[in-house]
């Protein structure tokens, strides 16, 4: 990357933590590492220290593909019309959990 | 030396080493060269002194003279203290901290897995707890070890001047004392020279990943079991035992 204004500096990490009783990995924060492994190192000795995960995934921060703030309006407020796309008309069975 | 007086010796060493490398890794805290690895090297510091106390206060009980973890640890004079000296040695740079972890962890990983399954039921609870912590620590240090040795000429160089460092410690680590004999015999004490075959494997994996020649090496030096340390002890020592002689009613 040739326009980084520090070159020397590790790549930016994003970290994802399943905790315990979660059913989907969080987004838990960040950490800088050489590579994916040592991120994963740096990951566990940063956010998991008091129990809090059973898995941990991290990614490139510059891997992930995000919407545009600007377009939010176009992207977002379509949907803000269309009650009818939630379920609220069902009757979810008691012993269905996680919905 | 009596048996008790050899079985005491023996869980203080074990205890001993543990608690010296968590003060010296204790050391980098806000000093790292990341705050990544300011956490790293401060956890496996925290480890350290888990398990060092756990052998304390099993040494304190064994003696029977009243002493406990806080006791031997804080009010405990150079001579006395029976850490390798390769646990001693100044933290250097990054380079030489890691090359010091990977010798000790990997050292310690194959004790643990030899003493969990000790006679002395209180020593090998206290190993199968701390083989899980130390299986971490180890394999750390040796991902560091591939990093900077196949890294840049840089960490290439401070890796190996590190290491060029602590190789003389290495021997110390496998050797037996007069005192442990019949510990070893009795199934409480592990035969240190046995450990030492699964040490070179793991130093002549992780080299070769590293890109590292095998060490040649130079003469040991040894003492540390006996209470002859080097200098850097001394000054360790008065740094950590500091606060509870000059304030000795302080509680946290």
């Amino acid at each position: 990357m040739a326009n980084d204004p520090r070159p020397n500096e590790w790549p930016l990490w994003e970290v994802f933590i399943r905790a315990k009783h979660g059913l989907s990995h969080r987004h838990a924060g960040s950490v800088h590492a050489p590579d994916g492994d040592i991120a994963l190192r740096h990951a566990r000795d940063t956010y998991t220290r008091r129990m809090e995960g059973v898995s941990i995934w991290v990614i490139r921060s510059s891997d992930i593909v995000a919407s545009d703030p600007g377009a939010a309006g176009p992207t977002f407020e379509p949907a803000e019309s269309k009650v009818y796309r939630h379920p609220t008309f069902y009757i979810v069975p008691d012993h269905i959990k996680h919905i | 030396m009596t048996a008790n007086e050899a079985h005491f010796d023996y869980v203080l060493r074990l205890a001993d080493d543990g608690l010296i490398l968590s003060q010296r890794l204790g050391e980098w805290c806000g000093h790292a060269p990341a705050l990544e690895t300011d956490l790293s090297l401060t956890n496996i510091a925290l480890d350290l002194i888990g398990q060092a106390t756990l052998f304390l206060s099993y040494a304190g009980e064994m003696e029977g003279k009243g002493r406990d973890a806080d006791k031997l640890a804080f009010h405990r004079d150079v001579t006395k203290y029976r850490n390798c000296l390769l646990v001693e040695q100044p933290n250097g740079d990054f380079g030489r901290t890691i090359a010091r972890q990977f010798i000790f962890s990997t050292y310690q990983y194959a004790l643990y897995q030899q003493l969990s399954s000790s006679t002395d039921r209180r020593l090998a609870e206290i190993a199968a707890k701390a083989l899980k912590e130390t299986t971490y620590h180890a394999e750390l240090a040796a991902e560091w070890v591939v990093r900077l040795g196949d890294g840049t000429e840089e960490s290439n160089r401070r890796l190996k001047d590190g290491f060029e460092w602590c190789w003389r410690f290495v021997e110390e680590l496998f050797v037996t004392e007069p005192g442990d004999a019949a510990l070893v015999s009795a199934g409480i004490a592990v035969d240190a020279a046995k450990l030492r075959p699964a040490f070179d494997a793991v130093l002549a994996a992780t080299f070769a990943e590293a890109t590292l020649p095998l060490p040649k090496f130079p003469r040991p030096v040894t003492g540390g079991r006996k209470g002859h340390h080097s200098e850097h002890l001394g000054h360790l020592l008065a740094e950590m035992q500091f606060l509870p002689r000059a304030y000795p009613d302080a509680v946290w």
